[in-house]
């Protein structure tokens, strides 16, 4: 028994993965991930010294007795059958989900608050979000870092599509970095560039997770929980026959943070074995191999803490000349869209497509759909169709709206056959809003958040289930339990519906119309009763008055 | 003679001595005009009420002051900055981030390091005087509030459209002047600020201050009541017009203006005469305690640091110690914690059937122990 004095063990990690396509796209990832050394199982410890975990984040964690917690906010739409599936997926707009830990009594009070401690710190609108948007997951978003208990109660899910981001929403999320944007990968984080490609998403990722050290001796080691906090940056950038990273992000790089641990740029050259696609410079001996996505991908690594990556002019700047034109990408295998049918401005159908291209194993997928109030769905026209038949989904939990109050959720677990296409369908009617609810710009319609599609792929590949810190971080986001299949989330196109809308202007039009016909026709009625009515004598020329005058003398008739 | 050397000695004496004694008076002088005007922290309100991209100069308009204010010191927690829509990454614009307040793309005014505190459908006529009045519910983050005291000066620019006695917010709903000055008469009360700056750049924007009441509050607009104030220059990259007049001449009167500058308030009102802005650009003055000539531009777009020159070494104390972590198996449960399956299947199906069954014992069942242990063990040495 004793007491010992441990070093604080906080870590730091960041790499960037530039994937290039066939079609002269690239998609950049950029992970950073911190590590942060305190036992996440006595919550309500009193934490005084933050390291390089951001210290706005850490007393937001412990002031709400948050358990994991992980935002983004996306601009754009991720196209899977065009890029593939991204590392870590996101929806449109902003999207917020939390596990709280057991010992909160008060959950929806913890979640009002923490959404607008969070909407100062990333400078957006989250304090929209409340109990109208607000859905609690039964069977979807189970917890990515360690839990035994998964009791859904304390889960908590929101997106708002509406929500842009820009650099008010970047400028935050840079600070939370140890290096902030002056040293490391960060420095390439320009928002002129950065905002300028299809597809820009921003995420926080807090969830805690196992320590290992290796090869360390301490003398008592407390191999406790910690949390960890992954904030990863996606976009997708058009470019042409030749890049590089002066050309994509204005910047080059030239020294990793400091205080980072491991810092890499990781290039996919998988399509690229001879050489017969692209030209990559400047060379690197370093090669990895990873699996991911049920994928075996091959990398050209780019160590940023060795001195000799940054060469003779001590900077970094990849440069990539497609030579050849490349096939085709491999189809992903799973794949989902979501659209409105129908005409008017009384009923309309959600239709949701979900793709199996895997050509001979069937999986299940859980279809998660979060439609608010406003949209009222007639649950009982829901069809599950597979090719041409009906599907039962072996798991269904609804709950239906409330009137401002609670929007309807509808979870699903569906087998879908191989090589086939599933649709779900529902009706609903559009609901007729109050006056003072309807936004600024009601005209532009009001937005419908993205459905979730969660399932366990079958991997070509087998996945690695040993989850060790050596791992590139973009392979080792999600935990893998089994080898044969990887976990992946799609998201759907929100939708975009018109209600009903009432001229805005009428009220004035029927003021000035009403007071119009009240002043013309009352007016006149009035005047007609209430006006008398004389003879008026008109006033005669100069000439005839000076007429009158000398005939008054005379004592002739006058003139009139 | 001899007097008249007595004269020129005592003369002289009497200069040796004044000297260090008139220049600590300077000094004193220096010190007291440093802090004449009584405040010791600046705060500024930003609002553009306008919606849609045509209205993209009101949103220049706005980070064309913000970027004056934070470059002569005032930083990002002391700013409120409301913004009705989002210009700079709307679809429209063919250069995403950014925000031009010159033709040919010369000077960008949204820049790298911006925080929006109120953007969107948050920017309300309601959310405004809250903010002013700082009647806002107890959840509000504190980037959001005005956090002002008795001895704040505060600096409240407003632009959009408006009209006589009233602005237009987000083509939805307007506030109007008797409004205004109610609240700031609130904020008096309160005593929420020291002294007040209002500038106001609409069409007859001078109707907005017409009805104010309170004391140490300062005006300027940009039109009389009966003119309309005009923008300055379309272009043709971006196919809207970029700025509004008087906040393009109050900006090129700004970039001259630096932390240290005295330039004062009565070269703010001849900002933008009404041969370069085609309306009167009005100010009121009646109600500032203050002659306008002895108010520095600094005084509202620029802030007060608190400097203490000292001279003595300062020990810094020693570092922070390191978290102890107790050891004893007594106190620690050994507990084994694990990654959670991402989607259960089975589990998913029994919680159904567990539903159907109305059986409240399920969900001890849907735990389940898998390879990856990560166990809160303690390790002994040797």
């Amino acid at each position: 028994m004793g007491i010992t004095a441990a070093a604080a063990r906080d870590e730091f990690q960041e790499e960037l993965v530039i994937r290039p396509l066939h079609s002269g796209d690239i998609y950049a990832s950029f992970q950073f991930r911190t590590l942060w050394d305190t036992d996440f199982l006595q919550e309500g410890q009193k934490v005084s010294h933050y390291r390089l975990f951001p210290k706005s984040l850490g007393q937001v964690l412990s002031k709400f007795s948050v358990r994991e917690l992980h935002i983004s906010f996306t601009q754009g739409f991720w196209r899977t059958m065009q890029w593939g599936q991204p590392f870590i997926p996101s929806p449109p707009g902003a999207e917020l989900w939390v596990w709280f830990h057991d010992t909160v009594s008060d959950v929806d009070g913890n979640w009002k608050e923490l959404t607008n401690v969070l909407s100062g710190i990333f400078c957006a609108s989250l304090n929209f979000i409340d109990l109208t948007n607000t859905v609690q997951p039964s069977a979807s978003f189970k917890p990515l870092g360690l839990g035994n208990a998964t009791d859904h109660r304390f889960l908590r899910y929101a997106t708002l599509p509406r929500e842009i981001v820009c650099t008010e929403n970047l400028t935050p999320w840079k600070k939370l970095l140890p290096c902030g944007s002056k040293a490391g990968l960060a420095v390439l984080l320009k928002s002129e560039k950065l905002f300028h490609s299809s597809f820009h998403s921003q995420a926080v990722h807090i969830r805690p997770v196992c320590q290992h050290k290796n090869g360390l001796d301490f003398a008592k080691i407390l191999d406790a929980p910690s949390f960890c906090i992954h904030l990863c940056i996606n976009c997708y950038l058009h470019l042409f026959t030749e890049w590089s990273l002066f050309k994509m992000f204005s910047r080059t790089l030239t020294e990793a943070c400091p205080l980072a641990t491991s810092s890499k740029v990781y290039v996919d050259i998988t399509d690229n074995p001879e050489g017969e696609l692209f030209e990559l410079s400047p060379a690197t001996p370093l090669l990895s191999q990873a699996v991911v996505l049920g994928d075996r991908r091959t990398y050209s690594v780019f160590d940023l803490t060795r001195a000799e990556t940054f060469g003779q002019l001590r900077s970094l700047n990849l440069l990539l000349r497609w030579k050849g034109d490349g096939g085709e990408m491999l189809r992903p295998l799973l794949h989902a869209e979501r659209y409105v049918a129908g005409f008017g401005l009384q009923t309309g159908e959600i239709h949701t497509v979900i793709y199996n291209n895997h050509p001979y194993r069937a999986f299940p997928v859980l279809l998660m759909d979060s439609v608010p109030w406003y949209l009222q769905l007639y649950i009982h026209t829901l069809t599950v169709t597979s090719k041409s038949r009906d599907n039962k989904p072996s798991y269904i939990h609804y709950q239906p709206a409330k009137d401002r109050h609670r929007p309807h959720l509808l979870e699903m677990l569906i087998q879908l056959p191989p090589h086939s296409m599933t649709e779900v369908t529902v009706q609903f009617e559009r609901a007729l809003l109050k006056w003072t609810e309807y936004t600024p710009d009601p005209n532009h319609g009001f937005y419908v958040g993205s459905s979730v599609v969660s399932a366990l792929v079958p991997s070509m590949v087998a996945m690695s289930t040993n989850f060790t810190q050596d791992q590139p971080l973009f392979s080792s986001f999600v935990p893998v339990k089994e080898e044969s299949s990887y976990f992946v989330r799609v998201y759907t196109e929100p939708l975009l519906v018109n209600l009903p809308t009432p001229d805005f202007s009428m009220p004035y039009n029927v003021i000035c119309l009403t007071c119009t016909v009240v002043a013309v026709g009352y007016g006149s009625f009035y005047n007609l009763l209430t006006r008398t009515f004389q003879v008026d004598e008109p006033s005669l020329p100069l000439a005839k008055r000076l007429a009158n005058l000398i005939r008054r003398i005379r004592g002739v008739p006058l003139l009139t | 003679m001899n007097y008249c050397n007595l004269i020129t000695i005592f003369a002289f004496i009497n200069l040796l001595v004044s000297i260090p004694h008139g220049y600590s008076n300077y000094v004193e002088t220096k010190a007291g005009q440093f802090f004449s005007s009584g405040h010791t922290n600046n705060w500024a309100v930003l609002v553009c009420t306008s919606r849609f991209w045509f209205n993209y100069r009101h949103v220049a308009n706005t980070l064309s002051v913000y970027r004056s204010v934070k470059r002569l010191g005032i930083p990002d927690s002391h700013i409120v900055l409301m913004l009705a829509d989002d210009m700079a990454c709307n679809y429209r614009n063919p250069k995403p981030a950014t925000v031009f307040s010159h033709k040919n793309m010369e000077l960008n005014v949204y820049g790298d390091d911006v925080e929006v505190d109120y953007r969107g459908y948050e920017v309300t006529v309601e959310n405004f005087l809250r903010v002013l009045t700082g009647r806002l519910p107890p959840s509000t983050p504190r980037s959001k509030r005005l956090l002002s005291d008795d001895r704040s000066n505060i600096l409240i620019y407003l632009t959009g459209h408006g009209g006589n006695g009233f602005l237009k917010f987000q083509d939805s709903e307007e506030i109007s002047n008797m409004e205004l000055a109610d609240a700031f008469e609130q904020m008096w009360q309160k005593r929420r600020y020291n002294e007040l700056l209002f500038i106001i750049d609409t069409c007859q924007g001078a109707s907005m201050y017409e009805r104010f009441y309170s004391p140490n509050l300062m005006a300027l607009a940009s039109s009389q009541v009966g003119e309309d104030s005009l923008s300055h220059q379309p272009d043709l990259g971006i196919g809207v017009h970029l700025m509004d007049k008087y906040t393009f001449y109050l900006l090129e009167f700004l970039e001259e203006v630096h932390p240290a500058s005295q330039a004062n308030m009565n070269d703010l009102f001849k900002v933008c005469p009404q041969s370069q802005c085609v309306s009167t650009p009005g100010h009121r003055t009646d109600l500032f305690q203050r002659d306008p000539g002895s108010v520095l531009i600094t005084d509202f777009f620029g802030s007060v640091r608190k400097v203490e020159i000292t001279k003595d070494t300062i020990n810094l104390t020693s570092p922070v110690e390191p978290p102890i972590k107790r050891s004893g198996s007594s106190d620690i449960q050994i507990e084994s914690l694990t990654y959670v399956d991402q989607l259960p299947v089975a589990e998913i199906i029994h919680q159904q059937d567990c539903l159907e069954a109305n059986v409240t014992r399920c969900r001890r069942k849907q735990q389940r122990t898998r390879k990856l242990n990560c166990q809160v063990v303690e390790k002994q040495t040797a």
